[in-house]
């Protein structure tokens, strides 16, 4: 078996209309995907997996803009309904009917918030996208890369609580031959990462600890080799708490879509 | 006859202060904004069966979920007999319902059992309270009288209990002294007056006195409850039909803001609309909470349904991590401010001002900043009490109001309106993430 590399070219969408095609999904990188040194990798992973399985999507590239989300949640109403807007004028131009996304924060505005604003879609987290994936048999992951490692899964916020999605990240990796552990506060009783509403950009209020080095320890405490997250939030602060921790060496924090695409050696 | 005038004129007292608080608490009701409306009332059937009737969320703890779970379906039979009681008390007659038969065997057996079981578990409750350091019910929001109102409320519950069981004793043992047939099935009732040696005479008498004492005692308890934290007996239940359908993580959106928001879109249309009510500028309405008068009919609910149990804060990441936010305290501030300043409101008109507000009088900015917007607290509140909404009204208040949000949250505004991303990245840069990815292709 002989190994060569393939280019993966990322579609967008503008080009693909000057071209007469539509891509069936629309992928919503999101500003922690596209700018986020570490995150970036997660956005990379998932597109090599949507290449594999030969999908047909394309992305907004340039002309994508904050979903807003994070500047409703700190308050700012008038500049989340402005980019609401703004985006849903973008997205009739294009015809979007299906939205993916890895954010679990641009999941839950789109899906829940933009409705109310005109902007009507159906939005599919990529954890839920690669589960329906491994359902209909298209992806198939072999079991050996991560053979042996023991992960634990952290639930975002606003995929588990907020959408009570706490299946679909957990069934994913149950399709890898990886022993999972949960942590004491899992699925709805799940403890933030300390990133949302606002928090990932600001110091936090004083107080005894960070809310991500609780959590942290937390997930140490499974003695779990990966700590699986599938958040760009989550995914900053637990590698933050790893680093706090010294731990960064030993345990590794990886998105689904990196586990994923590992799995299928991409 | 006498007995018949006394308890109708008890009745009546019971009735009229009732009636004075209720009328009281509607007033304040009617300061508050338009919430959602009500509607599906299906599915808001569906979740009072499951969440208050089927207490499915205090069982997130399950011990103590459990022990409140006994003496709130307890409290649902009992309150059959209570029912009667009144009935008996207003015809003069004796367990009007006992023509019911099996039925009411079982409604009385149960209602005798379970007061058993709840006078154990208010035991419980009370020496948790007194004896025991539960974390949950400490706090800065919990001052010495929270922790008043929470045993004097428990031993009110005790001595309901106590009276009703005396009331099954000294009933089945004058009856069976008298050579009468017994109304109704008292297994604990039988089990006492079996242990207890009285007299016809002293039977009946201790029959009659706890009669009267446990209806008595339902009264003031009545009364009482509207200005206690255990409000929550008669609110929960209406605020789990009231709840808010949407997921947890939807928040509501403002259309004060979406009408400012397209005309400043599209000028034109702010110019073709005819300006309604010529010349009369309507005065817009505050955006966010400042204050009472702020505040949804749904939030005003909530505050008077939460009975301080402090699950919410026990949850809460900011809280846990020594952060001064507890959303319990949110909760409380709310029904507290509207106490001091709803009466003015209510006399004077909504041009009242005390010259203080829920905002830095009540909670501090500090506060509301350390909030998630995780929903741990939503999603742990055995009766689906909101406080996000709450923080998130504030916060757009200080936003949108008095721009008074903290420097770094500012400076992601400015960001996303200026380049579209909370960072200082070009919009044009947002290709970058997507140049040279290779995958490795096997071939055989």
């Amino acid at each position: 078996m002989e190994t060569s590399q393939k280019k993966v070219k990322v579609p967008v969408i503008a080009d693909l209309f000057s071209q007469g095609k539509k891509p069936e999904y629309l992928l919503w990188v999101g500003s922690a995907g596209a700018f986020d040194d570490r995150y970036k990798h997660v956005s990379r992973a998932f597109v090599k997996v949507l290449d594999q399985l030969g999908i047909s999507y394309a992305v907004l590239g340039t002309e994508e803009s904050s979903s807003g989300d994070v500047a409703r949640r700190a308050g700012n109403e008038m500049l989340f309904q402005m980019q609401a807007l703004m985006n849903i004028e973008i997205f009739e131009g294009y015809e979007v009917r299906k939205i993916l996304t890895c954010d679990p924060h641009a999941y839950n505005t789109f899906k829940n918030e933009y409705p109310d604003l005109g902007g009507t879609y159906e939005v599919i987290h990529h954890t839920q996208f690669l589960r329906d994936r491994i359902a209909d048999d298209s992806l198939k992951i072999p079991g050996n890369a991560l053979a042996g490692k023991t992960i634990t899964f952290h639930d975002p916020c606003y995929l588990g609580r907020a959408n009570r999605e706490y299946n679909a990240p957990r069934q994913v990796l149950e399709a890898m031959s990886v022993t999972r552990k949960e942590m004491k506060r899992n699925m709805s009783f799940a403890l933030c990462c300390g990133a949302g509403g606002g928090q990932m950009f600001k110091e936090a209020e004083k107080g005894e600890k960070e809310v991500f080095i609780e959590r942290t320890e937390e997930a140490l405490e499974t003695g779990a080799d990966i700590i699986a997250t599938a958040c760009p939030y989550c995914m900053v602060m637990i590698t933050d708490g790893l680093k706090y921790k010294n731990k960064e060496k030993e345990v590794n924090n990886y998105d689904i879509a990196e586990l994923v695409a590992f799995a299928l050696d991409l | 006859m006498t007995n018949q005038i006394i308890f109708l004129a008890t009745l009546l007292v019971t009735l009229l202060a009732f009636g004075y608080t209720i009328r009281r608490f509607v007033g304040f009701f009617s300061i508050t904004r338009a919430g959602f409306p009500v509607r599906q009332i299906g599915r808001r059937i569906g979740v009072m069966l499951e969440v208050a009737i089927g207490q499915t969320k205090i069982f997130r703890r399950p011990v103590m979920g459990f022990l409140h779970a006994l003496v709130f379906w307890g409290f649902c039979v009992i309150l059959i007999g209570s029912v009667e009681m009144v009935i008996d008390g207003l015809t003069g007659k004796e367990r009007v319902l006992s023509f019911l038969g099996v039925v009411y065997d079982i409604i009385m057996a149960s209602g005798d059992v379970f007061a058993l079981i709840i006078t154990l578990a208010i035991i419980v409750f009370l020496a948790r309270r007194v004896f025991l350091n539960v974390k949950r019910f400490s706090g800065i929001e919990m001052k010495h009288i929270s922790h008043l109102d929470a045993n004097v409320a428990l031993t009110m519950i005790l001595l309901l209990m106590l009276s009703l069981l005396g009331m099954n004793v000294f009933y089945v043992q004058a009856t069976l002294q008298a050579g009468h047939e017994i109304a109704g099935y008292y297994p604990v009732g039988r089990l006492l007056a079996s242990w207890i040696d009285t007299d016809a005479h002293t039977s009946e008498v201790l029959y009659q006195v706890n009669w009267w004492m446990h209806i008595l005692l339902i009264f003031i308890f009545a009364n009482y409850l509207p200005y206690s934290k255990h409000f929550h007996v008669f609110m929960s239940v209406p605020n789990v039909f009231l709840s808010r359908l949407d997921p947890l993580g939807k928040l509501d959106t403002m259309e004060s803001i979406t009408k400012e928001v397209k005309i400043m879109m599209d000028p034109e249309q702010a110019f073709s609309s005819p300006a309604e009510g010529e010349g009369e500028e309507e005065v817009p309405e505050r955006f966010g909470i400042l204050d009472i008068e702020d505040i949804s009919w749904k939030s005003y609910l909530d505050s008077l349904s939460c009975t301080e149990c402090g699950r919410c804060t026990s949850v809460c990441p900011a809280n846990i991590t020594g952060k001064k936010l507890s959303p319990r305290k949110i909760v409380m501030d709310v029904r507290a401010r509207m106490k001091e300043k709803g009466p003015g409101i209510l006399k004077i008109g909504k041009e009242y001002t005390d010259e203080r507000s829920l905002i830095r009088d009540f909670i501090s900015e500090e506060e509301l900043w350390a909030c998630t917007l995780c929903n741990a607290c939503a999603q742990e509140c055995p009766i689906n009490i909101n406080q996000p909404a709450l923080i998130v009204g504030m916060r757009r208040y200080l936003v949108m109001e008095e721009s008074a949000a903290p420097g770094e949250l500012n400076a992601i505004f400015s960001n996303i309106e200026n380049n579209g991303a909370p960072w200082q990245f070009s919009q044009e840069d947002r290709m970058l993430w997507a140049e040279d990815i290779v995958i490795n292709e096997k071939s055989q």
